[in-house]
């Protein structure tokens, strides 16, 4: 980094760039592909089955990429239910 | 059986109906025939892009209603024998397109041409639907830009959910061809660079056209700029696209920054 870099004013592509991945993430769970909210509701109602979950602690993250998509759901299952379930 | 390519983007005023003259043309140039279909019901402006806009006669929907025959339709260029036209209809409405016209429309020059480019509309209704109903490759304009980057994206989701080649549950294949692209304001960093647009969009890369005073010069003379000003360097940059969409393997050439005598004094610091 040279010491120019101190005295420029900062550039707005990243945050275009930023702003666009948080939005494009967004929107593509939400309406991007049917399959994806299918699978969704389909893989949470198999682990409501078992445990309670809180719809406000499940992250849906879904990633594309040139060949495949991966689909990431990250769900929050507190203590006192896995007990319940045990 | 020749393929069909749509260019499409979402967003209006990126540069569709530019790309697909200068496509259509340079694929013509190489020998190719090719046709470009105008799905602008309403708003055509391929033929004025492509200097034909005083011999339409007959339009797409004349052909799909019956008043017309395809070859009647059909305006062959001036400069390149294998590049024709089938323009769009100023006057009528886009209800006049049907899918089953369409469909008739497209598989009857599949027959006769190698290329068949279709040049969406704007939006995500109906016209722009039936551009790429059909298509086997998509061509995705995008400008380095917030707006037509997010509706490139919302595109992308159309072409593999709503093309006959999704339904079939095969992969469509689309590129990506960046348009306006201006090097010195994406170095700055006050632009989306090339790598930004790819990572967020994830589709391949078909070409970058530079932002270039020559693009509106061969639109202004109702020319493709590949025959406007074939050494320009976005003439150059749709060549090396179209040498790319018929299957050759060559890596994307980034456009050269403009720089003046200042620039030029300036430019290792700048680095």
């Amino acid at each position: 980094m040279s010491i120019f870099n101190l005295f420029r004013k900062p550039t707005s592509a990243p945050m275009a760039r930023e702003r666009l991945q948080v939005l494009l993430a967004h929107e593509r769970a939400a309406q991007g592909s049917d399959l994806v909210a299918i699978l969704r509701e389909e893989i949470l109602a198999a682990i409501a089955k078992h445990v309670q979950v809180d719809a406000e602690k499940v992250r849906i993250k879904v990633d594309r990429d040139e060949h495949v998509s991966i689909l990431e759901i990250d769900v929050e299952i507190p203590r006192d239910a896995q007990a319940m379930a045990a | 059986m020749g393929k069909v390519l749509v260019v499409t983007s979402g967003k209006g005023g990126v540069g569709k109906t530019t790309s697909t003259a200068a496509l259509g043309a340079a694929l013509a140039q190489t020998g190719a025939k090719a046709v470009v279909i105008d799905f602008d019901v309403g708003l055509r402006n391929l033929d004025l892009v492509m200097g034909a806009e005083r011999r339409v006669v007959y339009d797409l929907v004349n052909v799909i209603q019956g008043d017309a025959k395809l070859p009647q339709a059909l305006i062959r260029d001036k400069r390149v024998e294998t590049l024709y036209l089938l323009p769009a209809s100023q006057t009528r409405d886009k209800d006049n397109l049907t899918p089953e016209g369409v469909e008739w429309v497209i598989t009857e020059l599949k027959k006769h041409f190698d290329w068949v480019i279709c040049d969406s509309p704007a939006g995500i209704e109906r016209g722009a639907t039936l551009a790429m109903r059909h298509a086997d490759v998509a061509v995705v304009v995008t400008n380095p830009e917030v707006s037509s980057v997010r509706d490139s994206d919302r595109i992308i989701g159309l072409l593999d959910s709503k093309t006959v080649k999704a339904e079939r549950g095969e992969r469509m294949e689309k590129h990506l061809l960046l348009t306006r692209y201006d090097v010195t304001r994406a170095q700055r960093g006050d632009m989306l660079k090339v790598e930004d647009v790819l990572e967020i969009l994830s589709i391949p890369l078909l070409g970058i056209i530079p932002e270039s005073a020559d693009v509106l010069k061969a639109s202004n003379v109702g020319a493709p700029v590949t025959l406007a000003d074939a050494k320009s360097p976005a003439a150059q940059a749709y060549f090396e696209a179209a040498r790319r969409l018929a299957g050759e393997e060559l890596p994307v050439s980034m456009p050269e920054e403009k720089r003046g005598l200042f620039g030029k004094i300036f430019s290792r610091r700048a680095a």
